[in-house]
Order: structure tokens, then sequence, then C-alpha cells
């Protein structure tokens, strides 16, 4: 981040635009006791929240992969980034924001339905135009499942509003990249 | 258990016979007694302290003294809790500090047991790394790695929680011949272009200024700067805990920047065209406003931290690196330019600001006095430590540090309690150095209780204790910026700090008028029976300066006590 010798402010922690950008990042990291706490420090510290978060075994044994989501100060979340490079068990850490990548997420959603087959019948519209699955279906809820990225589960959840959401879980975003990355490099190699 | 086979606590300590520990600071309990008999056959030595802040600090002198590291072993729960502050301190200032602590068994983890404290839990902020051992077997690896992780790259204090069934079980595990921590590297050089680039900004900069930290200290970059400044002709300034790494005395060297450093060293940051941070980390005691620090200058940064780059203060260039064999790479690279106009302008400033005091009579016993004829006479041979506060800014700008490894401040943290037993630890280490630990009446009242650790060893360390009955900085912030409302800071009731000394078994000295100044520290000086202790009763209300307000711009220097009232600071406390 070296900046042109002619600027005049020097401040690493300046206020910046991008406060609302989204940052999604992917760490590899030693399958480790506590290797969550000590990421979860580096945010907290600085007061930053987590916006979701995703674990999983890596493709290569001993390795975790994580997808963290976070917002903020960019300035901030850089120095995050290196900090959580430093970590001893944290092998590698990328921030996704300036090539998006593939991107999922799952939800589980139960709406109310029982007043008759319009209401059961506008579900099931919603449902066919985005691709969500009706897992149960009950006397007083339906449970759908959705799949797809942040964007199309927003665009889901909006739709299923008028059906009174009663409960919703999300699974938080887990992300690849396309084509070959430094992660896939870094696996093959351990 | 075969009788052949090694418990866990002798495998850990042969390890560290091995990798040459000489010394181990600690203080015992239940959790940790299979590793205290591990040593009872060990040529490691103990040294059994009154406090684990006190190991803990010893341990970090030791390190500093020598740049090997220092072990420190205490009883889980409270005796793990007591080394948190040490581990602070450690961990701001980049020393390799290896703390163990023992644990409850693993049966009993998680289940509030006698003394048993979440270690790692608390201690994750605090460390470089830790480990909790859960199995004997694992033993020998984990201790293998976190040793590799203590010595290499930025130091910093590590912590291995040993539950006691894993220090008390056999373990017939083979030795590990490799260290296995993909995400663990070690920058040593930067880049070829990089340098290239460091070296044509330095060549073109008319305005020069060489900035040094604690990084160059834990290179060993002082000679490899000390000749890049001669080729360069370029002035050298250093941090509070960069002093030494190059001699302070030389021509070339402006002295301690910062909050209280020279203003000229101040005004040459003020006025420079080119900054060169040589492990430092623009910390807020030497930026002040970051906003107005060397907008217009060309900044360069050499560290071994990726993360320090642009932390706080963003660089043009940044050389990732160890600090000394940067600047061995950059000398054949640099071209001297021409700043004979900027050395002969820092000059005058040095002459017209010079560092001063009111000049001392017989009723007014002055630190700044004290501390500049102990300058003196030890002749810069003296290894000194301090402890935080008013007498750390004097002592830093009246006593100045010649070598590598003769100075020891918590500089970070800035932990009270620090000097004194960073002074024992430093004694240790370094036998035939004279140590001397300057104190201020509160921090050494925080640890003196290893008075019976240095009268026990017969250690020669000196303690000079510069008595003002006052928490000194905060009581002058105070009258400055707080309309001397004093709040928190009168420390009545201050023992006899000679007497105190003596019912410890040392030998113990009061200077009360200037006229004694130097015949009290010579016979310090002489004394080499045991600890000496030298209590300065001085003037209760003098101020430190220069300084710069915090959160104000280096520019809004105060080289002297202000006629007008001061605005409360805004920016770091």
């Amino acid at each position: 981040m070296s900046s042109d010798p002619n600027s005049t402010s020097n401040a690493a922690a300046k206020p910046a635009d991008g406060l609302n950008d989204v940052h999604t990042l992917s760490l590899v990291v030693r399958d480790r006791p506590g290797v969550l706490v000590r990421i979860a420090l580096v945010f907290a510290r600085r007061g930053y929240n987590i916006g979701s978060l995703a674990v999983s075994p890596g493709a290569a044994g001993g390795f975790a992969r994580m997808t963290i989501t976070s917002q903020g100060n960019p300035e901030t979340l850089e120095q995050i980034i290196k900090q959580l490079a430093k970590l001893v068990d944290v092998v590698h850490v990328a921030d996704h924001l300036e090539h998006p990548p593939l991107e999922a997420e799952i939800a589980l959603v139960k709406v109310g339905v029982g007043e008759g087959s319009d209401r059961n019948q506008a579900l099931h519209e919603v449902a066919l135009e985005f691709n969500a699955v009706v897992v149960d279906r009950g006397k007083a809820t339906s449970v759908l499942r959705l799949i797809g990225s942040r964007d199309e589960l927003q665009a889901a959840l909006s739709a299923l509003a008028p059906f009174q959401v009663q409960e919703l879980v999300r699974s938080g975003s887990v992300v690849m990249d396309k084509g070959r990355s430094v992660l896939t490099d870094l696996l093959q190699k351990s | 258990m075969k009788a052949s086979v090694d418990t866990g606590a002798q495998r850990l300590i042969r390890f560290l016979e091995h990798a040459g520990v000489e010394y181990i600071f600690g203080l015992s309990g239940g959790a940790a007694m299979p590793i205290f008999d591990a040593l009872v056959d060990s040529r490691i030595k103990l040294i059994l302290t009154r406090h684990e802040q006190g190991a803990t600090h010893m341990a970090d002198g030791y390190a500093r003294a020598t740049g090997k590291p220092g072990v420190v072993l205490v009883t889980s729960g409270p005796g793990a809790t007591n080394t948190v502050t040490g581990l602070l301190t450690a961990l701001m200032d980049s020393v390799p500090v290896l703390v163990l602590t023992g644990q409850t068994p693993t049966f009993n983890l998680g289940k509030d047991a006698f003394q048993e404290a979440d270690v790692t839990g608390i201690t994750y902020p605090v460390v470089k790394h830790s480990y909790l051992i859960t199995s004997a077997q694992e033993l020998p690896r984990v201790v293998k790695e976190a040793w590799h992780v203590l010595t290499t790259g930025r130091p910093g204090p590590v912590l291995v929680d040993l539950p006691k069934d894993v220090t008390q079980g056999p373990c017939d595990a083979p030795e590990p011949e490799t260290i296995d921590i993909p995400g663990y590297r070690i920058p040593s050089l930067p880049d070829t272009e990089a340098l290239d680039r460091a070296a044509t900004a330095l060549g073109q900069a008319k305005r020069p200024l060489l900035y040094v930290g604690h990084g160059a200290v834990i290179s060993g970059a002082g000679e490899a700067i000390a000749a890049l400044s001669d080729k360069l002709q370029a002035p050298v300034v250093n941090t509070l805990l960069g002093k030494g790494a190059v001699d302070e005395t030389g021509p070339l060297h402006l002295g301690m920047l910062g909050m209280h450093g020279t203003a000229y060293a101040n005004k040459a940051v003020v006025a420079c065209d080119l900054i060169m941070s040589i492990g430092g980390r623009w910390d807020d005691r030497i930026t002040g406003k970051v906003d107005a620090f060397c907008t217009d200058a060309v900044r360069l940064h050499v560290d071994i931290d990726a993360a320090e780059f642009d932390k706080t203060v963003t660089s043009h260039i940044q050389l990732l690196g160890d600090a000394r064999r940067t600047v061995e790479a950059l000398l054949p690279r640099v071209r001297p330019g021409d700043t004979g106009a900027w050395l002969a302008q820092c000059q005058a400033w040095r002459e017209q600001f010079p560092l001063t005091f009111e000049s001392p009579d017989d009723d007014h016993l002055r630190a700044q006095h004290v501390l500049s004829r102990l300058n003196a006479l030890t002749e810069g041979k003296a290894l000194m430590t301090t402890d935080v506060g008013q007498h750390q800014m004097w002592a830093a700008q009246f006593c100045l540090t010649r070598a590598n490894r003769m100075w020891l401040s918590s500089g970070g943290a800035g932990t009270m309690g620090y000097g004194f037993p960073a002074a024992i630890g430093a004694q240790f280490a370094r036998p035939d150095t004279p140590v001397w630990a300057i104190v201020g009446d509160g921090g050494y009242q925080m640890t003196l209780c290893e008075l019976a650790t240095a009268c026990v060893h017969k250690l020669p360390v000196k303690v000079l204790i510069i008595n003002n009955n006052y928490l000194g900085m905060v009581r002058q912030w105070q009258e400055l910026f707080f309309e001397n409302r004093l709040s928190g800071v009168d420390l009545e009731g201050n023992p006899d700090f000679v007497k105190l000394a003596e019912a410890y078994g040392a030998k113990a000295l009061r200077i009360s008028h200037p006229s004694e100044i130097d015949d009290v520290l010579s016979e310090a000086i002489a004394y080499a029976d045991g600890p000496c202790v030298v209590e300065a009763s001085v003037v209760k209300e003098d101020n430190v300066f220069p300084m710069i307000p915090a959160g104000a711009a280096v520019s809004e220097m105060l080289i002297e006590r202000p006629t007008e009232k001061l605005e409360k600071p805004s920016g770091s406390t």
C-alpha cells in the first residue's frame, strides 16, 4: 500500500471510502486447538465484528479452511489481514474483494402456512423462482432450504418476507476462486 | 511405568539443557512439582524468585542483556496469571521469553480444579505463540517447535502450559528431527528492487535522518547503521529502546527522539526530507499527532514484521527483513548526497537547545544532576535498566548509551516494577558488567521483594532510587494539563528505603545533598559483595522537558516549563 511521496497525509488509519464493502476472507489454518480463538481475538481487539464464519476440514489433512466476512474501515481490515497472516497457525489469508470468487451459502427458513391453497401456491412459486426446496411441510409451518450467493439469498428472503418468517438459520458464505489459486497450490504442496 | 523411561518433565529439562539454557527463573507450586523435581538433577541453575512477575522480568532482562532466550517456570493458576504483566512487557518490546506453566492434570481440565486457570486462554493476546500439551508423548515435538518460534523471526514470548500428568507421565517419543510450521515464515532480506529504490532515495535526500529502534538492537545492526550514517553523513536519532544500537555520544548522533527526546532530535524530525526507520514501529510516543508527522518527508521502513508496515504511519519504501542484514545490503548501494548544510543546521540546534536542568544548589538535589553524574562516573561501562516514569525519561536523556544491549527499559508496555528484576536477570547473564537499576519510588515498591533474590545470590547489582515521593510523571501531567488537581499520585507512607534494604541484608546508601553525589555513587560502584541500594531524595516537583504533549505534533514540543495554561491532551495517554 505504498502511497505517493507527494501525498500530504501519512496516517494509516485515516477515514476512507469502502466502509460498507463486505470483505470475504479465505484462510487456511493448521487444525490446532485455540486457532479459532486467536483469529477471533484479532478482530475483537480492534472492535471489529465477524459477519459470518464457516469452518471445515480442508482438502489436505491437518488443515482447516475458513471463510470469514467482515466490514469496516479498509485500512484497519488490511491491518487485521496482516495480523492474521502473522499468527503461527495461519498458513494463508486472502481477501477476495478485488476478484469476486464463487460463493455459496445455505439457509433454512421456517415460514407460517395454513390459510388456504393460495398461500401455499404463492410459497411454491417463490420456491421455484429461487431454486428453493421445501424440506418440511407441516400444518402450521413449512421449511425451505435455499442455496445461493449472499445476494441471491437476500433476494429470496425479501420475497419470503410476506410469509411471516418464524425462524432463519444461515451457514455463512463459503467461497472459492475460479481456476488455479494460491490456496490450491498451498494445499497441493502440503 | 518402567524406571528406564524418562518423564515428560525430564525430557523437557534435557531439551532445555541441550538448547544452552543456563538459568530458569521461577517459583514453585503443586502443579509444577515434577518439573522442579527434574531440575534437581540438572545443570541448569534455578533462581527462586519471590514473585512470578519478578521471575518474568528477570528472564526478560537476561534475554535483553544477551540476545538469548530467558526461561521462566511457574505453577498453575495464580502462579501463571502473575506472569501476564511480564508476558505483555516482553511482547510489546519483542523479547524472547519462554514461560513454562504447570497445569492441573488433563483429566481435571475445565473442572475448576484447585489452582486451575485457563492459562492459554488468559494469555492469548500477550504471547507470540502458546501451547497446551495434552499428552506426554507430544511434549518433545511441541517443545522443539516452541523453541523454534521463540528463537527466530521477530522475538516475543512463548508460553507452554504443562498439565501435571504430562510432566509426570512417561515419554519415550523420539526427538523430532524436523519442524513443520507451514504458517510461520521468517523474512531475512528485502528484494533487490526495494533495496535499490531505498538506496536511490537515501542518496537523493538533502536532509536524511536515520531513526533507530529496538529492532536494530535485537539484530545487532548498530555497526552497519553507524557505517551507513558515516557514508551518507546522515544524523541518527534513536527511540527509548533503540538506545545503544549506535553510540549515543557519536558526533552524528542527536540522541533520543519523541515525547521526551532532545529538542535537536525532534527539530531534525520536523525538518528532515527523508526519514528511515530501522527496526522502529512509529509508536505514538515517537510520532505525536500522526497526521502531522513527517508529512513532506520520504518515509522508509525497515522491519522484520510485515504487519508493522503502514500500521500507524504509511511508508513509501518498505524493506522487509532483518535490520542488520538489510542495512548491510544497503551500504554498498548508497551514494552519498550533499548533507553539509543539514549537518550544520543540526549542530546549530544542538548548541541552541541543549538538554539542561536547573543548576544544582545545596538545598535542591535534582534527579538530572544525580543521573548525569552516574553517567560520568560509570564511563559508559554500566548496563542500565529503568522502571517507568520521570526517572526513566531523565535517565534516557542524561545517561548516554554507548554499546548494544546496555540499556533495558520497558517501552511499549510501560511496566512499572520492571527495572529492578530486569537488572537481576541482566546481572546473572553478565556477571562482569556493572549493572544499575534506575527506579522510581513508585515502581520499585512493586517488585522490591526481589531484594531477597539478589541478596541470596550476592549479586553486585546496584539500585538507584530516584525518590520524589510521587508518582511523578502523572503528577507532572496533572500539573500541566489538569490545573494541578493532584489525584492518586502522592506516595505518602513510603518506607525508609535504606532501612528496608538493610533489613534484607543489602548495602544501602543515601544521597540527600548535591555535594554527596559523587562520594556515594563511587562508594556504590566500589561495593561488590552483594546488592547496593542508593536512595536519592530528590526535589519533589521537577518536570521532564522537552515534552511533546500526547496527541500534539512534534513541532509543538515544549522545550521548558510553559508559562500559559495548556489544553488537555487529546491524543494517546
